[in-house]
């Protein structure tokens, strides 16, 4: 069974908002092939204010699929429009307190539903210009459309190439069979390490020295060095996402709401910035919503 | 209340006496049975021994053609790679749309290295078409892999013929009978099956144990080398207190062969029948002619399994979806999916498969238990209003697929 957290349970033992909502005036039907789920969200939106007075969602799919609808009612309801639009899956699925990574296109759905609501509700045709492939890095949920075009689109040679371009491949490294046939496909063949692929992306914020694949390793290590310190006291760290200086974790177990908490960052930070010899800075999951 | 456990085709509990006779293997009994010392001696007189219960179940000719492996999984490969390595020549090997990923996953891995698969395909029942598999019948195939029971619908492939057709010409042939053994009465020594796996933990023995039957006189080549094990076609330190324990399980399900297929079957039928009269807009899955006795496979229209599932769990009730060994796959199952059953009830499927432990007590409950279920998700679902799906549920809600 999926390891769903308790307000995921909830929303889907008790959705909120759902089944069909009289004089919606923007309505959005959008589903995800891959899976089979879809999603009708309803909204009746004020004409004079853009406000959404109410939300409503049926939901074909699965039970993250149905708390991800539940949630997205909850989270716009009472927002404008505008205000609402801003609302990126990655919220829908922290104000579920996460969900597995093979569901987060369930958050994905919930988010293109809005998108087709209210242009349905502007007279607008919506269309959609996301693929979604199997997913294969399950560490950073990288699916297989998007390795596959990040190696045709900047000539990726070898699996490090990859892994620095998408991150796929960067944590425990149990999908680079998966991503080599990838590269055989699109190449015709697999290159060995040395011929680099033309130049690095200009928006890595990454310093030099390590290639992003070598860096993740290394914060990955240094993690797993700090854990049986932590395990020690019923607590545990996990890394969650590296965004350039970046480095968000997820504490768990006791460390929870520890009010040693930003001490035991603090620390994890020390080690972080020792090991890769450069300064970083170490957040807590939660403040990846905010940024 | 106390739970209800209807997966037993993902896997079964222990019998207790099978528990007990494995005990002792961890302790006293802890000699390897390759050993000349009374230690490993008596270990591998209990071996012997279940070597023959498990021959006796097959109904297997000698009991020199029973391999001990670690699981189906390992015994599924071992056959095919063994065909491979033995008829280098021959590059093509045939299975069927609907087997176990066990061997779907290993032929799509044959084919990057240039092997041909066939894989047969089946009508809205799950069954296949003799003639087209008689057609590709030829010199190039190396081996016949077919199951001799589906693991999500339960149906029958008429494995017996097929290996007689595969005899005739020449080919080996396997199946894959881990659903099967226990469920059905087996007679190989009056086949022409050539290589047959068996999982224990599908018949009340423990996890990790599995059989390759390999009939006298079949090429064979190891997959694991090494120690003389085995005859030396599966080396490696037998897991003596798991043999034993299957050896065990193996004479308890020949007792109980009849009791599977009168009780549990009954048990079976009532259940489907009581749960399809108050649910509307549901289909039992499979040759309902042709199938194991105690596997019911229903679709309910336009719902998701796992929200069923989840609801069914809260009620202390376990059974599984489409794909039912897969919780980390999303895709609606590929058996569902090869029988043409459409998305809308492919995804609603649901899967109850009993085991001789199961009370009509239990069956009772579920069938009270499932109707409710169905109703609140429907009243969830876009394809549903009030009490039936609307009108023309595909045309009335046809997302944008991303």
């Amino acid at each position: 069974m999926w390891d769903y957290s308790e307000k995921v349970r909830e929303h889907f033992f008790n959705p909120r908002n759902s089944g069909p909502l009289d004089n919606a005036n923007g309505v959005g039907d959008v589903g995800s092939i891959k899976c089979g789920d879809a999603l009708r969200l309803m909204l009746k939106v004020n004409p004079e204010s853009e406000v959404i007075e109410d939300a409503h969602f049926q939901t074909f799919g699965c039970g993250s699929a149905i708390a991800s609808s539940s949630a997205l009612t909850e989270i716009i309801k009472g927002k404008t429009l505008d205000d609402a639009l801003k609302v990126s899956n990655q919220d829908i699925a922290d104000y579920l307190d996460g969900l597995p990574p093979e569901k987060m296109h369930c958050s994905v759905m919930g988010r293109e539903a809005l998108q087709a609501a209210v242009a349905n509700y502007r007279g607008e045709v919506w269309s959609d210009d996301h693929e979604e492939g199997d997913l294969v890095c399950k560490c950073f949920a990288i699916d297989a459309v998007m390795i596959e075009e990040t190696i045709r689109g900047n000539g990726l040679k070898t699996m490090e190439d990859v892994t620095n371009y998408t991150k796929a491949g960067g944590g425990c490294s149990a999908c680079h069979e998966k991503i080599e046939d990838i590269l055989i496909a699109v190449n015709g063949r697999l290159y060995s390490n040395e011929p680099k692929a033309k130049k690095a992306p200009k928006e890595s914020p990454v310093k030099p020295q390590l290639t992003n694949y070598q860096r993740i390793r290394k914060i990955e290590d240094t993690l797993e060095a700090i854990r049986p310190m932590l395990q020690r006291d019923h607590g545990d760290v996990s890394l969650v996402e590296v965004d350039g200086k970046k480095i968000y974790v997820a504490l768990s177990g006791a460390c929870q709401g520890c009010s040693m908490e930003a001490a035991t960052l603090g620390g994890i930070q020390h080690k972080l910035v020792e090991a890769l010899g450069e300064l970083v800075q170490v957040l807590p999951v939660a403040a990846l919503a905010h940024s | 209340m106390s739970p209800i456990y209807m997966d037993n085709n993902a896997t079964t509990a222990c019998d207790p006496a099978v528990v007990e006779a494995m005990l002792p293997f961890f302790t006293e009994q802890f000699g390897n049975a390759s050993s000349i010392h009374s230690f490993g001696a008596q270990v591998g007189k209990a071996l012997k021994e279940a070597r023959g219960q498990v021959q006796s179940i097959l109904g297997a000719a000698h009991d020199s053609e029973i391999v001990f492996t670690s699981c189906g999984t390992e015994s599924d490969s071992t056959a095919i790679l063994s065909a491979l390595k033995a008829y280098p020549d021959r590059r093509t090997v045939i299975t069927t749309v609907v087997e176990h990923p066990a061997i779907l996953t290993l032929c799509e891995h044959l084919e990057k290295d240039g092997y041909v698969v066939h894989r047969l395909r089946v009508d809205k029942k799950g069954r296949i078409d003799l003639d087209e598999y008689k057609s590709l019948l030829d010199d190039r195939v190396a081996i016949v892999s077919a199951m001799w029971a589906n693991n999500e619908t339960g149906t029958l492939f008429p494995v017996e013929d097929m290996a007689e057709l595969a005899h005739a010409k020449g080919i080996l042939f396997h199946t894959d009978a881990v659903q099967a053994v226990g469920k059905l009465p087996i007679d190989l020594k009056n086949t022409k099956i050539d290589m047959l796996s068996l999982s224990g933990h599908k018949l009340h023995a423990p996890k990790g144990i599995g059989v390759l039957y390999v009939r006298r006189n079949t090429r064979f080549r190891p997959l694991l080398r090494g120690g003389h094990q085995e005859r030396g076609r599966r080396a490696g330190t037998e897991n003596s207190a798991s043999i034993v324990g299957l050896g065990v399980a193996c004479e308890l399900a020949q007792q109980h062969m009849e009791v599977e297929n009168t009780t549990v079957k009954r048990l079976r039928d009532k259940l489907e029948r009581g749960i399809l009269a108050k649910v509307k807009n549901a289909f039992v899955n499979g040759d309902r002619l042709l199938r194991l006795p105690n596997t019911a496979s229903i679709a309910f229209e336009y719902v998701e399994g796992e929200g069923i599932l989840l609801l069914l769990n809260k009620l202390g009730i376990a059974a599984s979806s489409g794909s039912a060994c897969t919780s980390g796959s999303l895709e609606p199952s590929h058996v569902m999916r090869a029988m043409g059953i459409p998305y809308t009830a492919a995804h609603g499927t649901i899967r109850f498969s009993l085991s001789r432990y199961n009370t009509e007590e239990e069956v009772d409950r579920v069938i009270a238990a499932v109707p409710p279920i169905i109703a609140q998700l429907r009243k969830l679902s876009p394809y549903w209003s009030g009490d039936g799906p609307v009108a023309n549920p595909e045309k009335a809600f046809a997302p944008a697929y991303a």
